[in-house]
């Protein structure tokens, strides 16, 4: 909310500058996102008397002026303005100053070949009102030379954010009854004066709809003049609270609001038939708001309607058809209290958004009807002249006041702060709650936001100072803390660290996809999509993170990177049971581009493999605390994967805890990457936790006898899978053989067609004794007698 | 000079010149081999008397010795200057690259969070974490935010068309709060925790993305107060920024979930340029950053989540990971956080071995 400092002293008596009023306000929660000191943007303009006025040479309507700026010498100036003449006061800008309207820096120039020494200037360029006929015209008792910023009192304006627990502060009355509470002067309060009515008011006014507006007062006023102006005093006020001066009825009804807080609506009498009525819409019904858009309605909305039509959306906006114009000369005036709850319902299923809903959903002062009524007639017939009825009233506002028990010790309990008793007590007086001897507080129907007593305690320690509030230790137990990580959390911390040493990048993707690229790595039905994503590509949650990573990777290539390592560590997001998401843990890994650039030494640059997402998923399972000497390498990675480059690491047939190798050329397609690029997911939930083991590790010596290895070249069926082999190999005798690893593949020249042959080095571990060469030779045997059911034949 | 000193330095001269290891082999073959000259004058000893023998033998053994020395001493000079001419076809230009092995890095949020976790530790905090897709009565009612709380609206808020089974509207959570109603329904009271964590405003511009970090701090005991709440945070800052001089402002707010509600502001100082959190913020050159929200936990909020208000109270606060970590870390754009950019994970992501701890002081220096 924005106000100008000479709006607020209108209602506190204060001498504090614009800064201490600032702090002031900050202190006691209301905080100033910004002031404008308006002298600012006036520096360099000033009063100006035109001594002489000629018709330019060159240019019909042009004038050369000689004004007088108050010092040295007149100076030239040349001016169109049709008003300039001879003998007038004006706003002179000088050669420096910038034009508030538009930005434009002034300078002495020639305009069409005569010299020109600055700028008279008009209501609107110095943004002080829409007026744009003539130059500004002042008094003759302005004084030359005068700074315009200060003949014109320009004064601060505060833009102030209110917390939406605060309406009674969306009004520069409620700030300043915050801030004499806060010891920063006196506050004035603004008495309603006593209005000549003339007669009942001749409209029937009535609420059918005490839910939604338990009260609805009004009155007509009769014979307005709504043609000219508002005063220039007020027209000043709500410029600088950033408000459109509109006319004279329709100034009156925003000035109520931005100086009380308090919405208000008036009618053009000669557009209404019949009772007035606030009542519920019927489905279907329509109007044309002030905003000249149609919004429909249902039977949850309140509005204010006649015989017709509907002229009102109950406290959130009036309609086109019935409000004030030009032409207007008879007005009914609405004031009314709405249930706060059914103007936020409403105002949100209309997606219309009003300075007076803000305020009636957070709620109006309920005693400020009658008051706020006469205030309105009274600054519409200042300015507008007309002849007022007699009020009417339908319905009454609710009248309950909350009341409190306070115990003024909860103030240090809960607030820290140990504040004296009758300090407290002069606090709450002066927010107008009454404190009975017994601390039971009545407050002010207005403090909506008041519930209990810390809602109390924080009143009193806000205008006393929160920042008094002293530092004090938290209670710790005594020696060194205790670990708090849980085993997911230490598991997700070595992971990461062990992937990043490994030469990954982790990266921080978003968590929502577009839909296409989400279904590519899951069934619709599976997943989450918003229903008011920021855009198509933020839509559905994803399901996975390669797609993430890859996009990523996408745009590192698109920038020019000839490798891409990237991980992360996150969660993919689920259906689970009961309606709830199922966020699991997984770690993510992209590899594109290059593995090695070109070198030198290397020669060629080389791409990633599958092996390459292996030897990852491999590593990382391991630092996730797998274990992964029992793994299995099975198919079936899934479609987004090349179907004979990917496999699943499970632990046992059915639990996968990884999927990795190359993505389906289709899956590159899908997301415009030029490939291969290998990928690796490790679903995080699926591994197993450690059972609670100690510190001490299982007991271990080394053989005393150092360990031989002996080589053995096997033919087999092309299509046996190496592993199957080595496990045989293994098996062969569990006891002796500690090692079995393939050291050569090969197919080709020498190899019958349909077989490769396969090198295996295996490691022998003697225990207490050496092996004979008997022995070696018996190993040898059974290690052949196991391959050999593999379909594996010795080489010769 | 008798025939053994002529044969003495004639041997010594020749092995001396020797120009290999060949020649020197034919040397020795030629003096001291089976068939060798002073090999063969050895012989003679056994036919000499006695008393010849006592003035030869010395004389023929310490040729031979003399004779051997002086082979194995040419031997190594020989081996030296063979090696070197060798070692001088060897040498490599070690101007050029070695191979290279990639960096990998820890992503700030990470970084920061693993921070965090470690001061709060101290603390006897534990991390507590919950759903991103929440239910609305979590992320809103239980924190006092009803139905037609205007503060609802302002969250910009993004929705799933999903109800629950209990017919909540399922939504992605707008901070990490519901976690302490989740804690809170857990483990009960008394209850020190943070969530650190992802969540998702529908807001984007230069400064918001729709979605960032948030942590969450949540302290329920019997006798917690604001005190508390100020002191906790200004440990935990002066822990993360490693400096003593971090001042704190705090200012009366507004959160639905808190009561009272405190904005909280640090003093900065422009260095260079850049915001340095410490000092005072009222001091010459300094200004006052707003950077936590907190407040003592509503006894409504401490209900929902089924604990006695009347028994237990204690304080909550919020702050942004990613704007801690631009703060501590001088990144100033917020949406590359997301982006996976491979060069920007490179300047400011952290190395695998700067893992946060207490000893060293939990930030890594640049």
């Amino acid at each position: 909310m924005k106000f100008s400092l000479e709006w607020l002293k209108y209602f506190l008596d204060t001498d504090a500058s614009a800064a201490e009023v600032a702090a002031a306000l900050n202190r006691i929660g209301h905080e100033v996102e910004g002031i404008e000191d308006p002298a600012d943007k006036l520096a360099g303009f000033r009063v100006a008397h035109v001594l002489t006025a000629a018709p330019h040479p060159d240019a019909d309507k042009l004038q050369v002026l000689t004004v007088d700026t108050g010092e040295g010498d007149p100076l030239q100036v040349v001016c169109g303005a049709p008003n300039a003449r001879a003998g007038m006061k004006g706003v002179l800008g000088l050669p420096g100053a910038v034009v508030p309207a538009n930005g434009m820096e002034l300078r002495k120039s020639a305009i069409r070949g005569v010299e020109s020494n600055g700028m008279m200037c008009s209501v609107r360029e110095l943004e002080l009102g829409e007026e744009h006929d003539g130059i500004i015209e002042l008094p003759e008792d302005a004084p030359v030379g005068q700074t315009f910023a200060d003949y014109h009192d320009a004064s601060p304006v505060f833009d102030v954010a209110i917390t939406p627990n605060r309406p009674d502060c969306m009004g520069v009355q409620g700030i300043a009854r915050d801030l004499a509470a806060a010891g920063l002067g006196a506050y004035k309060p603004v008495e309603a004066s006593a209005l000549e009515a003339s007669g009942p008011c001749p409209v029937e006014i009535r609420t059918d709809d005490p839910e939604g507006c338990p009260a609805f007062y009004g009155r007509v006023i009769r014979g307005v003049d709504n043609t000219g102006t508002s005063p220039e005093w007020m027209q000043r006020r709500l410029i600088a609270a950033g408000q459109r001066v509109i006319s004279p009825l329709v100034d009156a009804t925003n000035y109520l609001m931005l100086a009380f807080g308090r919405p208000a609506h008036v009618y053009d009498l000669s557009k209404l038939s019949g009772a007035v009525v606030a009542r519920r819409a019927k489905n279907g019904e329509t109007v044309e708001a002030l905003n000249e858009k149609t919004y429909t309605l249902d039977d949850t909305m309140t509005v204010i309607a006649d015989d017709n039509d509907v002229h009102d959306i109950a406290g959130i906006m009036g309609g086109e058809h019935s409000g004030a114009t030009e032409a207007t000369t008879d007005v009914l005036l609405e004031i009314a209290y709405f249930d706060p709850e059914r103007i936020g319902v409403t105002g949100r299923k209309l997606g219309l958004a009003s300075d007076a809903r803000t305020r009636f959903e957070r709620g109006v002062d309920p005693a400020f009807l009658d008051d706020g009524l006469a205030i309105l007639t009274n600054l519409i017939m200042k300015t507008c002249g007309g002849e007022p009825t007699e009020a009417v009233r339908s319905g009454t506002p609710p009248t309950d006041a909350r009341t409190v028990t306070f115990d003024p010790d909860l103030t240090e309990r809960l607030g820290g702060l140990a504040v004296p008793h009758d300090e407290q007590r002069a606090i709450l007086t002066s927010l107008d709650f009454a404190v009975g001897d017994d601390w039971t507080v009545i407050c002010p129907p207005r403090r909506h936001d008041i519930e209990g007593p810390a809602d109390l305690v924080e009143e009193v320690v806000r205008i006393h100072g929160i920042d008094e509030v002293e530092s004090e230790p938290l209670p710790r137990r005594p020696g060194v803390a205790l670990p708090t990580a849980t085993p997911l959390q230490q598991a997700e911390r070595k992971l990461r660290r062990a992937a990043a040493a490994r030469g990954l990048n982790e990266a921080i993707t978003w968590s929502f996809l577009p839909t296409s690229e989400a279904e590519h790595f899951a069934d619709s039905a599976q997943l989450w999509v918003l229903d008011n994503p920021i855009s198509e590509d933020m839509k559905a949650m994803r399901p996975s993170l390669i797609p993430g990573l890859l996009s990523a990777a996408k745009r590192n290539a698109d920038r020019g990177a000839d490798s891409t390592r990237l991980f992360e560590i996150g969660r993919r997001y689920l259906h689970g049971s009961g309606g709830a998401s199922d966020e699991k843990p997984t770690l993510g890994v992209v590899l594109a581009g290059d593995k090695t650039s070109r070198g030198w030494h290397s020669g060629k640059a080389q791409s990633f493999d599958a092996y390459d997402a292996k030897a990852e998923a491999v590593a990382l399972l391991e630092a996730a605390g797998a274990p992964v000497a029992n793994l299995m390498v099975m198919g079936e990675a899934g479609e987004q994967f090349h179907p004979g480059q990917s496999a699943t690491l499970r632990l046992g047939p059915k639990n996968v805890l990884a999927r990795f190798g190359a993505l389906h050329p289709k899956t590159l397609k899908a997301f415009d990457v030029d490939g291969p690029v290998m990928a690796v997911e490790i679903l995080l939930d699926s591994v197993p936790a450690k059972k609670g083991a100690g510190f001490a590790r299982a007991h271990y010596a080394p053989p005393a006898l150092q360990s031989l290895t002996r080589d053995f070249a096997f033919l087999v069926p092309a299509d046996l899978a190496a592993g199957d082999l080595v496990k045989a190999v293994r098996g062969a005798d569990k006891k002796a053989i500690v090692e079995a690893r393939v050291f050569d593949v090969f197919e080709g020249q020498g190899v019958p067609e349909g077989k490769k042959s396969v090198a295996v080095e295996v490691t022998l571990q003697p225990g207490e004794k050496s092996f004979t060469d008997a022995e070696i030779k018996a190993i040898s045997d059974k290690v052949v007698a196991s391959a050999a059911k593999q379909g594996a034949e010795l080489r010769g | 000079m008798t025939d053994l000193e002529h044969l003495k330095t004639d041997a010594l001269t020749r092995i001396e010149n020797a120009p290999d290891a060949a020649a020197l082999e034919a040397l020795r073959i030629e003096f001291l081999g089976k068939q060798g000259s002073i090999s063969g004058l050895m012989k003679t000893l056994g036919k000499m008397t006695p008393e010849e023998r006592q003035i030869q033998g010395p004389l023929l053994n310490g040729l031979r010795t003399e004779t051997a020395d002086a082979i194995a001493a040419r031997k190594a000079v020989i081996e030296d200057a063979e090696l070197e001419a060798r070692l001088a076809t060897e040498s490599l230009d070690l101007t050029l690259p070695a191979p290279e092995a990639p960096k990998g890095s820890v992503h700030p949020v990470s970084q920061v969070m693993d921070e965090l976790a470690e001061i709060f530790a101290d603390l006897g905090f534990s991390v507590a974490t919950g759903p991103e897709i929440e239910d609305e009565w979590h992320n809103f009612t239980a924190l006092n935010m009803a139905e037609t709380h205007p503060a609802r609206a302002m969250h910009d808020t993004f929705y799933f068309p999903d109800v629950d089974s209990d017919g909540r509207r399922m939504l992605l959570r707008t901070h990490t709060s519901p976690v302490q109603i989740r804690s809170m329904v857990k483990q009960g009271a008394p209850i020190r925790i943070i969530a650190p964590g992802r969540v998702y405003r529908s807001d984007s511009d230069a400064t918001h993305t729709p979605m960032f970090h948030q942590v969450e701090g949540l302290v329920i005991d019997r006798d917690i107060h604001l005190g508390h709440l100020k002191w906790t945070l200004e440990t935990f800052l002066k822990a993360f920024f490693e400096r003593e001089d971090i001042v704190l402002r705090l200012r009366p707010s507004y959160f639905p979930f808190t009561e009272p509600s405190v904005e909280v502001d640090v003093g900065w100082q422009d260095v260079n340029g850049r915001r340095v959190l410490g000092g005072d913020g009222d001091a010459p050159g300094h200004g006052w950053m707003e950077l936590l929200g907190s407040g003592m936990v509503n006894a409504r909020v401490i209900e929902f989540a089924g604990l006695d208000a009347q028994e237990w109270q204690g304080f909550a606060f919020g702050v942004g990971v990613d704007r801690l970590a631009m703060l501590k870390y001088g990144m100033d754009d917020l949406r590359a956080f997301f982006d996976g950019d491979q060069r920007w994970l490179d300047h400011y992501g952290f190395s695998p071995f700067d893992q946060p701890t207490l000893s060293a002081g939990v930030g890594a220096k640049a």
